[in-house]
C-alpha cells in the first residue's frame, strides 16, 4: 500500500545563459539550499538524494553524481542518478516520489540541472554513433518536420506558434527566476526573428540556459515548512520506440497513455475544467497546441483554437506555463523538474506574481527523446 | 523481514540472463547485443514483455561516446504498446534498486531490469577520468588504474594485505572462472607465477586489474503470486541498500568502506549466515576492503563465478553479481548470499543486496 507523498520545499536558481559565478556544484547547491530552507530543514534531515540531468556529454562530466555527492549532502546516504532524455527532470522527481511512496524514506531531496554554457548541446546531440544514421540537426531540426505535419493535419494558421512564443515570454516577465525577460516581446518581434528550422523562428525556440531545480518530498508524517504541502495525486511514466512505422510522432500514444494513467489515479475526467493550471514541456512554440490535444484538453485538431482563444494565457480559463515555461528558461535536465516544481508552487500558493488565483489542482508534464518519453504528475492542495 | 525497521515486501529474482563476456563485440550494436539476453531472461520462465509492469535499465553514454545510448537499446525490448519505463546512468544494480522500490509500493508485481555496455569502444582510462571533479581533478587526468594503485598502496601500508594477497585473489578468481562459461579470463595460474608479472602502476601488477569487457545482463523481478508461479524455488531479496561516500580521495580512508558497512547494516547482512558473496571489486585489492566492510569471515565463498577479475562489463558487472548469487541459491548451492555493486573511483559508492532461498 503506497504512502502519501507531498512536496514540502522548492528551490531554483536564477536561470541564465552563463552562470559564470558558480561551478556545477555551486549551481545545484544553490537550488538545493533554497528547497531545504523552504521546507525548514537542513542537510542532515534528508534521507536520500535523487539527481537527474540530460546527457553527461553536455558538460563533459561522466556520471556527475560521483562528483556532486558532497555538494548535495549525500555522503553516507543513498544517491540515485536518473537519465531519461528531456523528460529526465520529471522522471527524477518521480523516482524520488516512489522512494517516499514505498515507505523506504521520509524525506528525499531531488535535484536536476544543466550547465549548458559548459558545453554545446547542438554538438553533443549530434555526435555520429556507430551503426546509426547521423541526425546532425539538434532538437529543433528534429521536431520541425513534426510541427509542419501538425500544421497540415490540423489546418492551423501559421501565427499560432508566434502567439505561444509571445504569451510564454509575457508570463516570464512575472517570474524573477526566468532566463528570458523580453519586455518588448510582440508578434512582430517574433516574426522578424531569424528562421532557424522552418517554420520555427529564433524566438519560437527555447533558450540555452544554465540552471538547477530542487524539491524536498516528504511522507505524511514528515511535513514541515511555512507553506502548505503540495500533495501528489498521481504519477506516471511512459516510453515508446524512436523509430517504428506505427508511431504517430504528432500525437504520441505514450503521451496519451501516460495522461490516461495519471488522470485515473487523480480522478480527472475533464482536464480543462478540473485543472486550475498546467506546466507543460513546450520547448518549441507549436508544442503547446500539440500537447493540448495529446493531453486531452480539447478534441483532436482543436489545440490551436484553444491557444488562439486565449484560454491558455495567464488570464485564460486554463493557464499553461504561467512561469514562462521552457520557452523562457531551458536548463535542459532541469526543465522537466521545473514544470513539476512550478505546479507545486501554484497549489501551495507561493508563485508570487505568476500565481494563478485559487490554484488547487495542477498538471506537470515533461517529454523527451523523439517525443517518446513522458513523465507526469498531478499535485493538489487537498490530501488525496 | 525488515530493513531499517520497515516491513519489506518479498520480491524474488525470477530470472537472470547474461551475454558471454568478451573483449570486443564489434559486430553488433547495443540493441542487437542485448536482444538475445532479453529473449533468454523472458524465455527462462516462459513470459513475454507483456507480463512485466515496469522496465528499468542502467548504462552510460560515455561508453558508446554519444548521447542517449539507452534510447536505441530500448529496441531490444520493443516497447509497443508504450510501457512504463525508466533509466539510470548507473550500473544495472541501481536500475534493479529503482524497480525494487516500485515493487515495494505494492501496485505492480513484475519488472524487467537490464544493463549493457561495450567497454571496448574507447579508452577506459581516459573515459573514467571524466567521472572526477571537472575543475580540480579531471584536468590533471589521473587515470583509474593509478587511483586504484594509490588505494592498494594505502592498504599495504596499513598492514591489512600484501601483494601476495592480491595475487592470491586474482589466482583464485580466474581459476573459479574456469567453471563459468560466460567468463572472459579463465585460467589456473599459481600465485608465485603471478608475482613475476611486471607492475602496471605499482603496486598493481597486471593480474590485479580487471579485463576490458563488453557484455550485458538482465533480471526479471517478481512479487506476489507471480513470484511463486514463475519459479519453483524463488530467490528472495531480503535486504537492499546503497550508500555514497565523498568524492575527494584525500578526505577518505581508502582502506575501509563505511558506505559498504552502512549498506550492509541496513540490508541486514549480519542477520544470518552468508554462504556466498559476489563482490563487484574490479581491482583485486578491493576484495579485501569490501569483505572486511561486509563483516564476512573466511567461511564465505567469494566470487565463485570468477567475479569482475574474470569479466568486468562496465554498467553490467554489478547486476551480474546479483544474478550470479541468485543462480547459486536457485541451484541449491547456497541458502543465503550477499551481492555487491560499486560505482566511482576507489569504491566511492556501494550497493548491497541480500538474497535468500525459499
Amino acid at each position: 500500500m503506497a504512502e502519501r507523498c507531498a512536496v514540502i520545499g522548492v528551490g531554483q536558481t536564477h536561470h541564465k545563459a552563463k552562470r559564470d559565478d558558480v561551478s556545477i556544484a555551486g549551481l545545484v547547491r544553490e537550488a538545493a539550499k533554497m528547497a531545504l530552507a523552504d521546507a525548514d530543514l537542513t542537510w542532515s534531515d534528508i534521507d536520500a538524494v535523487v539527481i537527474g540531468k540530460a546527457p553527461d556529454m553536455f558538460e563533459g562530466n561522466m556520471m556527475p553524481e560521483i562528483y556532486l555527492a558532497p555538494a548535495l549532502g549525500a555522503v553516507g546516504k543513498p544517491m540515485i542518478r536518473v537519465h531519461t532524455a528531456g523528460s529526465v527532470g520529471g522522471s527524477t522527481a518521480l523516482v524520488a516520489a516512489h522512494l517516499v511512496k514505498s515507505g523506504i524514506h521520509k524525506r528525499v531531496l531531488t535535484v536536476a540541472y544543466e550547465k549548458q554554457s559548459d558545453s554545446d548541446a547542438m554538438w553533443a546531440l549530434s555526435v555520429p554513433q556507430p551503426f546509426a544514421a547521423p541526425l546532425l540537426a539538434g532538437a529543433g531540426g528534429y521536431f520541425a518536420p513534426h510541427i509542419r505535419a501538425y500544421m497540415r493535419r490540423s489546418g492551423a494558421p501559421d501565427y499560432i506558434g508566434r502567439m505561444v512564443a509571445v504569451k510564454d515570454r509575457k508570463n516570464a516577465m512575472r517570474n524573477p527566476y526566468a532566463h528570458l525577460h523580453l519586455a518588448d516581446i510582440d508578434m512582430k518581434m517574433v516574426e522578424d526573428s531569424m528562421m532557424l528550422w522552418d517554420p520555427l523562428r529564433y524566438l519560437e525556440a527555447c533558450p540555452s540556459s544554465d540552471g538547477a531545480a530542487a524539491m524536498v518530498l516528504a511522507s505524511e508524517d514528515a511535513i514541515s515548512g511555512a507553506y502548505p504541502p503540495a500533495w501528489i495525486h498521481g504519477t506516471a511514466m511512459r516510453s515508446e520506440p524512436t523509430m517504428f512505422a506505427g508511431r504517430d510522432q504528432i500525437n504520441p500514444q505514450a503521451g496519451r497513455d501516460c495522461s490516461a494513467d495519471v488522470y485515473a489515479q487523480a480522478g480527472v475526467t475533464d482536464p480543462r475544467r478540473q485543472f486550475d493550471c498546467a506546466e507543460v514541456y513546450v520547448p518549441f512554440s507549436w508544442y503547446e497546441p500539440m500537447w493540448l490535444e495529446n493531453l486531452g484538453f480539447c478534441d483532436l485538431g482543436d489545440g490551436w483554437k484553444l491557444t488562439e482563444s486565449g484560454a491558455t494565457a495567464f488570464d485564460g480559463d486554463i493557464p499553461w506555463n504561467a512561469s514562462g515555461g521552457v520557452l523562457s528558461s531551458n536548463p535542459i535536465g532541469a526543465s522537466g523538474m521545473l514544470r513539476f516544481l512550478e505546479v507545486a508552487m501554484q497549489v501551495r500558493g507561493q508563485a508570487g506574481e505568476h500565481q494563478v488565483d485559487g490554484a488547487r489542482l495542477a498538471l506537470g508534464q515533461a517529454y523527451g527523446g523523439g517525443s517518446q518519453f513522458f513523465a507526469m504528475w498531478i499535485v493538489g492542495s487537498d490530501k488525496p | 523481514m525488515s530493513a531499517a525497521g520497515r516491513t519489506v515486501r518479498p520480491v524474488s529474482i525470477a530470472s537472470f540472463a547474461q551475454s558471454r563476456s568478451v573483449r570486443r563485440d564489434n559486430e553488433r550494436n547495443e540493441a542487437e547485443g542485448l536482444h538475445p539476453v532479453i529473449a533468454e531472461v523472458f524465455g527462462n520462465i516462459g513470459i513475454t514483455k507483456d507480463d512485466v509492469d515496469f522496465i528499468c535499465s542502467g548504462s552510460t553514454d560515455y561508453l558508446i561516446g554519444g548521447p542517449f545510448s539507452f534510447v536505441m537499446a530500448l529496441d531490444a525490448i520493443g516497447v509497443w504498446p508504450p510501457r512504463s519505463e525508466s533509466h539510470v546512468e548507473m550500473d544495472g544494480a541501481w536500475a534493479m534498486y529503482e524497480a525494487w522500490v516500485l515493487l515495494q509500493e505494492g501496485e505492480i508485481d513484475a519488472a524487467l531490469v537490464y544493463s549493457f555496455g561495450r567497454s571496448s569502444l574507447g579508452d577506459l582510462n581516459e573515459i573514467l577520468t571524466l567521472q572526477l571533479d571537472p575543475y580540480y581533478e579531471a584536468p590533471l587526468w589521473p587515470d583509474i588504474v593509478s587511483l586504484s594503485a594509490l588505494q592498494a598502496r594505502a592498504l599495504i601500508d596499513s598492514g591489512k594485505a600484501t601483494e601476495a594477497d592480491f595475487a592470491a585473489i586474482a589466482s583464485r578468481s580466474r581459476r573459479d572462472a574456469l567453471g563459468n562459461p560466460n567468463a572472459q579470463v579463465a585460467k589456473d595460474v599459481p600465485v608465485e607465477v603471478l608475482l613475476e608479472d611486471d607492475y602496471v602502476v605499482a603496486p598493481l601488477r597486471r593480474h590485479t586489474l580487471p579485463p576490458i569487457t563488453d557484455g550485458s545482463a538482465a533480471i526479471v523481478l517478481a512479487a506476489g503470486d507471480k513470484a511463486t508461479q514463475w519459479s519453483e524455488r524463488p530467490v528472495w531479496i531480503t535486504g537492499f541498500d546503497h550508500r555514497m561516500e565523498t568524492h575527494s580521495l584525500g578526505a577518505r580512508d581508502l582502506t575501509s568502506s563505511p558506505s559498504v558497512t552502512k549498506a550492509a547494516e541496513v540490508a541486514g547482512v549480519a542477520d544470518g549466515k552468508i554462504d556466498i558473496a559476489e563482490l563487484h571489486t574490479p581491482f583485486a585489492h578491493q576484495e579485501v576492503i569490501v569483505k572486511e566492510a561486509l563483516g564476512l569471515d573466511d567461511s564465505v565463498v567469494i566470487n565463485p563465478s570468477g567475479g569482475p577479475l574474470a569479466a568486468n562489463p562496465l554498467m553490467s558487472a554489478g547486476l551480474i553479481r546479483i544474478g550470479e548469487a541468485a543462480s547459486r541459491i536457485r541451484a541449491g548451492q547456497a541458502d543465503r548470499a550477499v551481492a555487491h555493486a560499486t560505482s566511482g573511483p576507489c569504491l566511492q559508492q556501494n550497493l548491497v543486496c541480500v538474497l535468500e532461498g525459499a
